[in-house]
């Protein structure tokens, strides 16, 4: 019996809004976060592959994987390595966030999805391993026949291999120092069909999977690549303003509300159903301003496009929103 | 915790039978009876736990971990009995195998993917509405409006052939039957369940399917690999099964709430931009899908009582919708109210993931009544349909005046 509290009216905050619950060491450069509701309720429900926006109380958004168990539903965990050259966003989680902080969350949202197949390659490099993480475990639980390779560069340095060590020789453990580069044609073998190829990693490992299975049938290899540490601009913590297009009505909207709650407060009316950002709803088009997405629906195309923003859970990047309402 | 082998004492009993034809006839009063007497009762005819409180459907709604699908929506336990027919991969699925239908079945009907739709749509419900008119200020707003308008746009959307669609209804009626007890509803569709799943069965195939429309979107996913090649003509199969009756009976049941509230209509006509959330409301209102059973995987604790693992549990989503617990003047169909968060369409993964086609086609169907529309109201007495999970209207006669 879990110990989730029913809270069916749970404001978004609740899931946007997410408090650091725990800090590990994984491995050499590698720690997990835990991230759980401050009122305990239930977070957003997620697919393996899925990753989520931790937006950091110094402003900066990164994009981490979740690796921790689904069907846990009040707690998220993300693997981060401090990255030598980072921007802000690794280094901070590393030297400064602190278990009880408050971290922004958006998503989860899934462009890796674990597509049906009765048989499964997995190829992880490095911190390439989280989406992997609980891909396995799926895949495990499913009765799928799959291996899994994964590399990186001295075995100090690659995180769960402890959590791994339970699927005995399903899964091959290749630090460099000890094997050299990763025998990714000796892994993958033959191009043939029914076989669902997944890799995570550095570029150059993505790229060599894509000539390793260049004569694959089509869509037999899905790769996720690492988002650059964006130095994109923060995310705003202060207040907005969102602008009705069709009744000149300004709202502010405070860093403790939702747009949604702040419409409502002035009686402008939009209709929701689940009010976290993953029903589609409340979709509101955007006419000016640039959304701060927090929903689990918009993909990265329709994100850059920025025409609309669902306002049970997304906010603003701008001082101004302006809204066709 | 140790689990009891039977559930604990204090659980209040109701014998109650929510399949009878007095119940369907007027569910109303039991759902009070039921919200009342606590948040878990045990149904003694079915030996069945059921929820009515807002809360707990909700909470059980969202809850799949420990209430889960894939052991039948309906009272029949697929852990022990054989299903009518191969479960739907959607709504008697569970994760991991749930999440690449849904996904699939999520982007072919996300709303950005229905907006080339909204035009022809609100051209067809004119017609309707202009056909119907034509004929006179008296007509069946059940037969001639609300089992007509899905029946002319949805089979198109999805691209069967014309050729036997007056067996989509029967179907889809059967199949919700078929979530109840084997009672004279289930006995009643019996007889041509052959014919008709056969029917249905042969249009979810890719050569009958036209080269556009959701079911050939459908296809194309399971040439990207997103769903199998076998679950693709199932995934076309819950849009046929799910996608026209609900509808139906989603839009009989605005025009009835209309036609029996004449200050809603002014209101909506005044603001014809409220015609989206008029539907959620009718749909918080009158709840077409009034109920769905879950399984538990473990021993739950609902306030003080606990559901033994591998028991059914019948969620009440129709007397959530009206909890006062909840809800304001629950009974009142008020276009001022915010209706959000009802569970007419469920909640959480399984939450109704035609949604967003089903607000289109109220949408268009009300805007286009409101268009020439004055007042309605009710011109004789309504006739209901029964229906072990649907709550419909077989008449609704009304008297309009026209602009």
């Amino acid at each position: 019996m879990t110990a989730i509290s029913p809270a069916p009216a749970a404001g978004a905050a609740d899931v946007a809004t997410l408090r650091v619950t725990g800090k590990q060491p994984q491995a050499d450069g590698v720690l997990t976060l835990e991230l759980s509701s401050p009122s305990g309720g239930r977070l957003r429900d997620w697919t393996p592959g899925a990753h989520i926006d931790l937006v950091l109380p110094n402003g900066l958004t990164r994009q981490y994987s979740l690796c921790g168990d689904r069907r846990n539903p009040g707690t998220y965990r993300v693997g981060v390595l401090h990255e030598p050259e980072s921007r802000g966003g690794s280094a901070y989680v590393h030297e400064q966030l602190r278990v009880g902080d408050l971290v922004g969350v958006g998503g989860p949202r899934n462009n890796f999805p674990l597509v049906p197949s009765a048989r499964y390659l997995f190829v992880a490099g490095g911190i390439g391993i989280t989406p992997i993480l609980p891909m396995v475990a799926q895949a495990e639980q499913l009765g799928a026949d799959w291996r899994l390779l994964y590399g990186g560069r001295r075995r100090d340095s690659m995180a769960f291999l402890d959590e791994l060590a339970g699927y005995g020789d399903r899964v091959l453990v290749r630090p460099e120092d000890e094997f050299g580069l990763l025998d990714l044609p000796g892994f993958v073998g033959e191009p043939r069909a029914g076989v669902r190829i997944y890799s995570c990693g550095p570029a150059p490992l993505l790229a060599a999977m894509e000539r390793t299975c260049a004569y694959w049938p089509p869509y037999s290899l899905r790769v996720e690549r690492f988002v650059a540490d964006d130095a994109g601009a923060p995310a705003r913590t202060a207040p907005f303003e969102v602008e009705l297009a069709r009744t000149g009505t300004t709202v502010t909207v405070t860093p403790d509300v939702t747009v949604l709650e702040a419409l409502n407060r002035v009686g402008v009316e939009v209709l929701s159903s689940c009010r976290s950002g993953v029903c589609g709803t409340c979709e509101t088009t955007v006419l000016a301003g640039r959304p701060d997405h927090r929903d689990a629906l918009l993909d990265d195309d329709e994100r850059q496009v920025g025409d609309c923003m669902y306002v049970c859970v997304s906010r603003s990047r701008d001082e101004r929103l302006v809204l066709d309402l | 915790m140790t689990a009891p082998a039977r559930p604990s004492s204090t659980v209040p009993t109701s014998d109650a039978d929510p399949f009878g034809s007095e119940v369907l006839e007027d569910p109303l009063p039991m759902h009070e009876a039921l919200r009342e007497a606590g948040p878990v009762v045990l149904l003694e005819r079915y030996d069945t736990f059921a929820l009515a409180r807002y809360d707990d459907v909700h909470a059980a709604l969202v809850n799949w971990q420990e209430f889960e699908s894939s052991a039948g929506v309906g009272l029949s336990n697929f852990r022990y009995e054989e299903p009518w027919r191969p479960p739907s991969i959607l709504l008697e699925a569970d994760p991991p195998r749930h999440d690449a239908p849904r996904r699939v079945l999520q982007k072919v009907l996300d709303p950005r993917a229905l907006r080339r739709l909204r035009e022809d749509w609100a051209a067809d419900a004119d017609a309707l509405v202009d056909e119907v008119l034509a004929r006179g200020t008296t007509f069946d707003a059940a037969k001639d409006l609300g089992a007509v308008f899905p029946l002319r746009v949805f089979p198109d959307a999805v691209g069967i052939p014309q050729p036997g669609r007056e067996k989509l209804l029967p179907y889809g009626d059967h199949a919700f039957n078929a979530f109840g007890p084997a009672n004279d509803l289930v006995a009643k569709g019996a007889p041509r369940v052959a014919e008709l799943s056969g029917w249905v069965n042969e249009q979810c195939r890719r050569e009958v399917l036209a080269p556009t429309g959701f079911g050939a979107d459908i296809w194309a996913a399971s040439d990207r690999g997103e769903i199998t090649p076998e679950q693709a003509p199932l995934a076309v199969r819950s849009l046929l099964t799910a996608g026209v009756d609900t509808t139906v009976h989603g839009i009989s049941a605005i025009l009835y709430a209309f036609a029996t509230h004449p200050d809603q209509w002014q209101r909506l006509r005044a603001e014809p931009a409220l015609a989206r959330v008029a539907f959620d409301e009718a749909v918080r209102w009158e709840s077409p899908v009034q109920t769905f059973f879950r399984t538990a995987t473990t021993d739950v604790r609902i306030g003080d009582v606990v559901v033994p693992e591998g028991r059914k549990v019948l969620m009440f989503l129709a007397a959530a919708n009206r909890d006062p617990r909840r809800w304001a003047d629950p009974d009142r169909f008020d276009l001022a109210r915010d209706p959000s968060g009802h569970v007419g369409f469920g909640m959480g993964i399984h939450q109704c993931v035609g949604q967003h086609v089903a607000r289109l086609e109220a949408v268009s169907i009300v805007t286009a009544l409101a268009r020439r529309v004055r007042s309605i109201e009710l011109d004789g007495p309504t006739v209901r349909h029964h229906n072990n999970t649907l709550r419909a209207l077989e008449s609704v006669p009304v008297r309009v005046t026209l602009d």
